[in-house]
C-alpha cells in the first residue's frame, strides 16, 4: 500500500484566468456539482429533492432543459428508489449520478450496501446535514459517516470547485475499481456559499475520464444475472474481494488525482499538509472547516505558534499510511469536527486512533466535538481551542467546545 | 377437453427449487416463455428468488437481476431506461414479484413507477401470503383465511391490487390465474407488445401456505375463477375494461373446501363470504357498464 500527500493546492484565486474552452462561473457549491455532473456525462440520473440538495438536482433540470445536458432525469418517488434504480441502470452498462442529504441519505441505507455488493460505480453528492429527531437543516456530517461500513468510497470537499473537480475524480476511481463513490461537502458553508469556480471544457473532461463500457453488464447478449443466493465460501469470497477493491481506491485515488491536476492544473490529494514543517500540534480536520483552520493555522503561525493543518479528503478508504507517514514525529494532534457518534464520539478521531494504534512514538491525540449541529467554528474559535490543546492534557473520549 | 399448446422456448427450465406441484412456478412457465429469450428479469426476495436458484445455478435463461423487497418497479426502472440511452429499444424489462413485494413493502415504488408510466412488464405472482418466510399474511390475503401470522383467520378483505392499478390510468391491467394458461399467455404477450407500465396480477396456488393437495394447483385456481372469487379481466388506460372469465354459478364453498387454510370455517362465515364475492362481482360488471364507450382523456 502506498500513498502520497500532495502539496498544498487550493482552488485558483479569483483572478486567475480560466484555460481555453473552460467556463469561469460564479457558482454555490452545489451549482458547482451540477456542472461537475454535467461534464462527467452521465446517461442516467435517478434524483429525489432534500434540502440543502436541491439546488444540485434544480441546476440539472436546467441544464438538461437548456439542451447542454443530455440526460434521462429519473425524478423518483423517494431516496430509496432513486438508488434502487441507480444501481441497475449501472450494472446495465451506464454512467449513473445522483444526490441526496440527510434523511435521504438514511432511506438509501439498505440500497448503499446493495451497490457496493452489486460492485456498481454510481458517484452520489451527500451534502452534509443534521439527521432528525429533532429536524434541523445545519451542516453535520453524522449522515454520511454513518455509511462508513456501506462500502462507498468517501471523499469529504472543502469548497465548490473541490467538490466539482471531484466528483469528475471519482467516476475515474469507481469506474476502475468498481465501487460506488461518494463526494460529501457540507450543508450551506459549502453547499449555498458562492465562490467563482472553473468548469473545464468538455473536451478536456472527455479526455480525462473515457466512455464507461464495462465487460460485465445486464445485457441479453452476454446473459450474465446479480445477486442470487450464495453460500457461505461464497460470500467470503464476495467480501474479501470487496475489500481488495477498497485497498486499490487509495492508489487509484492518487493517479486520479495526480492525472487531473496535469490536465486540469487542480490537484488535492487523498489528503493535505499545510504549514506543518517543524510543527508542536497538527489540526486534523475534514470538510468545510478545513478552510477555516487553514485561516486560523496562519493566524498561529504568525503568532509564533508552530501548529500546521492535516486534512483528511479521502475517509473511506480510511487512508492509514499516508496518515502515519504525514504525522510522523509531530508530538500532537487535535481533532476538530462537526459529527458525533454517541457513545463512540467524533468519528474521525476514533478512525485516528484507530489508525495510529502500534505506531512507534505516536502523537497524543485531542478529540475536539467542535461544530456538531451546525455550530460556527470561525478561525478565531479554532485558535482558542489550539491553544488549549497545546496545554491541556489528552482524554482517551472526545470531549465537547464550543 | 380443452388442451393448451405452450410455445416452450425453454426459457423457464425444469430442475428449479420450488415445492412439486407449485403454482407459481408454473405461472413462471408460462410467463418466461411467452416473454421470450430478449428479456431481463428483476425478482425480489420470494419463493420466485428460490424458483429463480442459487448462485452459480438459473432456472431461467435470461439474465435475472435479484433486488431487494421494496425495489422491484425501480429497479425495473433503472435497468429499463438504461437500455433506452443504449438505443436498445427491444428489449423487454420484466419485474416478477410476489404479493408480498407488490401489495406491501414494494408498492411505493410500483405505485411511483406507474405514475411515471415506466416502460416495463410488471407481474405480480400472487399466492396471498408471505410464503418465502413461512406464510404470513400480506394484504393480499383474504378475509378469514389463516395464515401463521393470523391463526384465527385474517379479519381483513385482500386489496383489489388490480384496481389500484388501473386507478393509476396505465395502458395495461389484467388479472390471470394458472388454471386459464391460455389466457394468462395471451395476456402477457399483449403487454410485451405494448410500451409503458403494463401490470399483470396472476393468482398462483401455494400448496403449502394454502393447505392444498400436491396435484391441486390447478383445480384450486380454476374454481377461484369459476366461483367468482377472483374473475379474469384486462383494463386498459384504467378504463377499457373486458372480463375474460366469470362465475359460472358455482358456489365459492366449493373453492374454500379444497383448502385447508379455510378448514376452521362455520356455516356463516361461509355465507359471509359468498356475499362477498357476489357484491365484488356486482360492483365489477356496474365498472364494466359505467365505463363502456369512453373515449380515453388525458
Ligand atoms: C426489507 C425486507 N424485509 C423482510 C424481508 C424478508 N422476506 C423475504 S421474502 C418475504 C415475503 C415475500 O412474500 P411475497 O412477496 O408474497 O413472495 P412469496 O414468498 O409469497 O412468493 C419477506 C418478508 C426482506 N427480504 N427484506
Ligand atoms: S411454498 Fe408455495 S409458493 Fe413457495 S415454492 Fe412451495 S408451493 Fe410454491
Ligand atoms: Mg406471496
Amino acid at each position: 500500500m502506498s500513498a502520497t500527500v500532495a502539496t498544498p493546492r487550493r482552488s485558483p484565486p479569483a483572478n486567475q484566468a480560466p484555460a481555453p474552452g473552460d467556463l469561469r462561473l460564479l457558482l454555490s457549491g452545489n451549482h458547482a456539482v451540477s456542472y461537475g455532473a454535467m461534464r462527467a456525462r452521465p446517461e442516467v440520473v435517478p434524483i429525489y429533492p432534500i434540502t440543502p440538495q436541491t439546488p444540485i438536482a434544480e441546476k440539472i433540470s436546467d441544464l438538461q432543459l437548456a439542451g447542454d445536458f443530455d440526460v434521462d432525469l429519473m425524478t423518483a418517488e423517494s431516496e430509496h428508489s432513486a438508488m434502487s434504480a441507480c444501481i441497475t441502470a449501472s450494472l446495465t452498462g451506464v454512467r449513473v449520478f445522483t444526490a441526496t442529504a440527510s434523511q435521504g441519505l438514511f432511506l438509501m441505507h439498505e440500497m448503499l450496501h446493495y451497490a457496493s455488493g452489486a460492485r456498481a460505480p454510481i458517484v452520489m453528492v451527500n451534502v452534509n446535514r443534521t439527521i432528525g429527531s429533532p429536524w434541523g437543516f445545519w451542516p453535520d456530517q453524522t449522515d454520511s459517516l454513518a455509511q462508513r461500513d456501506t462500502g462507498w468510497i468517501q471523499y469529504y470537499t472543502e469548497n465548490g470547485q473541490e467538490s466539482l473537480d471531484t466528483v469528475i475524480q471519482a467516476f475515474k476511481v469507481a469506474e476502475e475499481v468498481l465501487l460506488p463513490a461518494m463526494v460529501v461537502h457540507e450543508a450551506f458553508y459549502v453547499s449555498h456559499a458562492l465562490e467563482p469556480v472553473t468548469v473545464p471544457s468538455q473536451e478536456r473532461v472527455d479526455a480525462y475520464l473515457p466512455r464507461f463500457d464495462p465487460p460485465h453488464k445486464l445485457d441479453t447478449e452476454i446473459g450474465e444475472s446479480w445477486g442470487n443466493v450464495v453460500n457461505q465460501d461464497m460470500f467470503y469470497r464476495h467480501r474479501k474481494d470487496l475489500g481488495a477493491a477498497m485497498n486499490q481506491v487509495l492508489e487509484a485515488s492518487v493517479r486520479a488525482d495526480a492525472d487531473y491536476k496535469d490536465a486540469m492544473g487542480r490537484g488535492y490529494g487523498i489528503l493535505e499538509k499545510y504549514r506543518t514543517e517543524d510543527a508542536d500540534m497538527l489540526i486534523v480536520a475534514f470538510g468545510a472547516m478545513v478552510g477555516s483552520a487553514r485561516v486560523a493555522v496562519d493566524m498561529l503561525r504568525a503568532a509564533g505558534k508552530a501548529v500546521g493543518l492535516l486534512k483528511i479528503k479521502l475517509f473511506r478508504p480510511f487512508p492509514v499510511e499516508a496518515v502515519r507517514a504525514a504525522v510522523a514525529g509531530v508530538p500532537r494532534l487535535v481533532v476538530m469536527e462537526r459529527n458525533f457518534s454517541p457513545g463512540g464520539g467524533g468519528v474521525l478521531h476514533q478512525e485516528l486512533k484507530a489508525a495510529l494504534y502500534g505506531m512507534p512514538d505516536p502523537p497524543a491525540v485531542h478529540g475536539y466535538l467542535a461544530g456538531v449541529g451546525g455550530v460556527n467554528v470561525s478561525p478565531k474559535k479554532i485558535v482558542e481551542l489550539a491553544e488549549k490543546a497545546l496545554t491541556d492534557e489528552p482524554v482517551p473520549d472526545s470531549v465537547w467546545q464550543r | 377437453m380443452h388442451t393448451y399448446e405452450l410455445d416452450e422456448q425453454k426459457v423457464f427450465n425444469s430442475g428449479h427449487n420450488a415445492c412439486p406441484g407449485c403454482g407459481e412456478a408454473l405461472a413462471v412457465r408460462y410467463v418466461l416463455n411467452t416473454m421470450g429469450p430478449n428479456t431481463i428479469g428483476v425478482i425480489p426476495p420470494s419463493c420466485i428468488a428460490i424458483i429463480s436458484g442459487p448462485q452459480p445455478y438459473s432456472s431461467m435463461r435470461i439474465p435475472v437481476y435479484q433486488t431487494t423487497l421494496e425495489a422491484s418497479a425501480a429497479s425495473a426502472a433503472g435497468i429499463s431506461r438504461a437500455l433506452k440511452r443504449q438505443g436498445k429499444h427491444d428489449v423487454n424489462v420484466l419485474a416478477l414479484a410476489g404479493d408480498g413485494g407488490t401489495y406491501d413493502i414494494g408498492f411505493q415504488a410500483l405505485s411511483g413507477a406507474a405514475e411515471r408510466n415506466e416502460d416495463m412488464v410488471y407481474v405480480c405472482l400472487d399466492n396471498e401470503g408471505y410464503m418465502n418466510t413461512g406464510a404470513q399474511k400480506s394484504s393480499s390475503t383474504p378475509y378469514l383465511a389463516v395464515t401463521s401470522s393470523t391463526p384465527g383467520g385474517k379479519p381483513s378483505d385482500k386489496k383489489d391490487i388490480a384496481e389500484i392499478m388501473a386507478a393509476h390510468r396505465i395502458p395495461y391491467v389484467a388479472t390471470a390465474t394458472v388454471g386459464y394458461p391460455d389466457d394468462l399467455a395471451r395476456k402477457v404477450a399483449k403487454a410485451r407488445d405494448m410500451k409503458g407500465m403494463r401490470f399483470i396480477v396472476v393468482l398462483t396456488p401455494c400448496l403449502d401456505g394454502w393447505g392444498v393437495a400436491d396435484d391441486g394447483a390447478v383445480r384450486v385456481s380454476r374454481l377461484a375463477v369459476d366461483t367468482g372469487f377472483f374473475p379474469l379481466y384486462e383494463v386498459e388506460d384504467g378504463e377499457r375494461y373486458t372480463i375474460n372469465h366469470g362465475p359460472k354459478g358455482i358456489p365459492v364453498e366449493r373453492y374454500l373446501e379444497q383448502q385447508k387454510r379455510y378448514r376452521h370455517l362455520d356455516e356463516d362465515q361461509v355465507k359471509e363470504i359468498q356475499a362477498g364475492v357476489d357484491h365484488r362481482w356486482s360492483l365489477l360488471q356496474a365498472r364494466v357498464e359505467s365505463m363502456a364507450g369512453q373515449a380515453r382523456i388525458r
